[in-house]
């Protein structure tokens, strides 16, 4: 089974992260980058279908020059080589315009089943698999907190508002995980030694026969206009307990009408 | 005026409160039009609720196409409708089938996409909240009509009676969006409790909970409170309380009243998921804990002291 895992690189979600004050498209020189979080339990979900089935594991990151970084990082953990969809135009892309450029990479690539993360930590859209599936007319099976291979048959099971439901279908087919999923290894010395070595493939706009205006800031189809920084909260009243902290809590409680 | 449409999250034949706030919101944009998607049957127990609220118009999508399969029937139905229609907006509640029919359907119509939205202005102007509540921005679609998921408890419902009067829409649903096949659908019991993006009073415990049998100290103020219970990463990786009611930058966003944050430190991912809440209390035996800085009333002390004390004093006014 060929198995293409999305990486996305996000600011360290641990860090002060901001917008830029130019075009409003996120400050990667604010924090520090890392591999989205959810996406090391698709990456490590991956390696575990391989070990079972068999293929081969390619990583898929659309980002600026820095994500190479992350693309070592993430095929130390184990998987053969990656692809970087690298483009200076593609700066400020929207998510519409970035499914566009990932269903256009994922096409060249002719993955049985596509991993990716639930969601980012710095979009927190949910919404990539579902777009990508819509592009490339196959199924999404998002949410997963459990995923079954059984040759072709993918079985996933994900938690609702109501309890949970189990999803049916056949690869091809996009997965995304959630973080219940698995416990994500850590890179080996002898994984991060080898990762030097596995080929990264640069992809740009023109080799997936994408047009520099339908990305970017220019193709984008929804813009930031404003931004500021949320006042921080005034911390208020803190109180030390001393026997009466409970009575105290309720009073105030009692003056905001919650009780 | 045009039609704002809004897609209802219902659940078990009753109507959830993000659609009442939706149809608030909408009243502001244009003529408020619920469209109900599910299997057959299932528009008539909500009708009554979504006139309440200012839905003139119901589109009933009910067909066993739309239930048996996840999000892609339902983006499919309403993509026809918003081509036929034309509406000034589309509203969806920020939930995951909510985003992930928004998401399908962004592509079917090539039509910018605006997630997470706590307000939506004439304009098309949304309000969002971004890395962790640390930054508000406003955004609009630049392609397309505005296409909003909007976050739950952002703004109060309010009633405006109309009369709902229902529109059967048909669905023809092609099999590329029928691939991924529910052959399964588990309700757990859940009590009587909110829901908790939905509750406006939420009770968190964390780590300094201890253990799950501890929990029912933050039920029984829960309870009391008429509030949901949630619980801080460390308290669901330790086992303490289930994985659903985790708040914070992989869990649940939630916007409440009152937020209690019992034995929680009050790292950035749990703030991700609670610092756009009204008013926040908390307990913390740790006079340090960053918690504190959002708090606006704190208690340093022995969550074990403190909160059934609380509890107590609660009952005593009851
Ligand atoms: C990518 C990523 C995503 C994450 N997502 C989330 C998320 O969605 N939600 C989330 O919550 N965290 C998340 N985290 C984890 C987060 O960083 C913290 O580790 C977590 O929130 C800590 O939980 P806690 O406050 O319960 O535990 P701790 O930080 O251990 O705090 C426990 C607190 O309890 C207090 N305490 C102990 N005993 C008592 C007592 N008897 N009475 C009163 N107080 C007491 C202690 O003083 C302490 O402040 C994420 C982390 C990462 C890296
Ligand atoms: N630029 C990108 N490159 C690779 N994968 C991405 C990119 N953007 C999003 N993804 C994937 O899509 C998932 C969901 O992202 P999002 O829809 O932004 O919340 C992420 O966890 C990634 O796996």
């Amino acid at each position: 089974m060929n198995i293409v895992v999305l990486v996305k690189q996000v600011p360290d979600s641990s860090a002060e992260r901001s917008l830029r004050a130019d075009d409003n498209t996120v400050d990667r020189g604010s924090a520090s980058n890392v591999i989205n979080e959810m996406d090391e339990y698709a990456i490590e979900e991956a390696l575990r279908i391989q070990e079972a089935h068999g293929g081969e594991v390619t990583i898929l990151t659309m980002g600026p020059a820095s994500a190479s970084e992350s693309i070592r990082k993430a095929l130390s953990m184990g998987p053969d080589r990656a692809v970087h969809v690298l483009d200076d135009a593609l700066h400020g892309s929207c998510a519409l315009s970035t499914s566009k450029v990932l269903a256009a990479a994922l096409g060249t690539l002719s993955a049985d089943l596509v991993l990716c993360g639930a969601e980012s930590t710095d979009g927190r859209v949910q919404v990539m698999p579902h777009m990508l599936a819509e592009r490339m007319g196959v199924a999404a099976l998002t949410g997963a907190r459990k995923l079954t291979v059984e040759g072709t048959a993918l079985t996933i099971e994900r938690q609702t508002d109501e309890g949970y439901e189990v999803v049916a279908a056949t690869t091809p087919a996009i997965v995304s995980v959630w973080d219940t999923i698995n416990e994500p290894r850590y890179p080996s010395f002898k994984g991060i030694m080898a990762a030097k070595k596995k080929p990264v493939q640069t992809l740009s706009l023109a080799d997936l026969g994408v047009a520099a205006s339908e990305v970017g800031a220019e193709g984008a189809s929804s813009a930031v206009v404003e931004q500021h920084k949320r006042p921080p909260r005034a911390g208020g009243q803190k109180i030390n307990d001393e026997g009466d902290g409970g009575a105290k809590l309720v009073e105030f409680l009692a003056s905001e009408k919650f009780v | 005026m045009a039609e704002v449409l809004v897609v209802v999250e219902h659940s078990g034949g009753e109507v959830k409160k993000v659609t009442l706030e939706m149809l608030t919101l909408a009243r502001e944009l244009g003529t408020p039009a619920a469209v109900v998607l599910g299997g057959p049957g299932v528009a008539a127990p909500l009708l009554d609720r979504l006139g309440e609220y200012g839905a003139a118009k119901v589109y009933a999508g009910e067909s066993a196409d739309l239930d048996g399969y996840l999000v892609a029937p339902k983006a499919a139905v309403l993509a026809d409708l918003v081509r036929q229609g034309q509406p000034a907006a589309v509203l969806l509640g920020s939930t995951q089938e909510g985003k992930e029919i928004a998401g399908r359907l962004a592509v079917k119509l090539d039509n910018g996409l605006l997630a997470d939205v706590s307000a939506l202005d004439g304009q098309g102007v949304a309000t969002q909240t971004v890395f962790a509540g640390s930054t508000i921005v406003k955004s609009q679609v630049t392609r397309g009509l505005p296409l909003a998921t909007v976050r739950p408890n952002s703004l109060s419902p309010v009633p405006a009676p109309a009369t709902a009067e229902v529109v059967p829409l048909e669905v023809a649903v092609d099999d590329t969006a029928k691939l991924a096949r529910v052959v399964e659908r588990k309700v757990e019991p859940k009590g009587a409790r909110p829901e908790l993006t939905e509750a406006s009073v939420v009770i968190s415990g964390g780590r300094g909970v201890g253990n799950a049998d501890n929990f029912k100290l933050v039920e029984e103020l829960a309870d009391l409170l008429g509030g949901a219970v949630g619980a801080s990463r460390a308290a669901v990786d330790s086992g303490f309380y289930p994985h659903q009611f985790q708040v914070g930058q992989t869990g649940k966003t939630v916007s409440p009243q009152l937020y209690v944050a019992l034995g929680i430190s009050g790292a950035i991912q749990h703030r991700a998921g609670m610092q756009t809440s009204k008013t926040i209390v908390a307990v913390n035996k740790d006079a340090e804990a960053p918690i504190f800085e959002l708090a606006d009333f704190g208690v340093v002390g022995d969550l074990f002291k403190v909160v059934p004390q609380a509890a107590e004093e609660i009952r005593k006014r009851k």
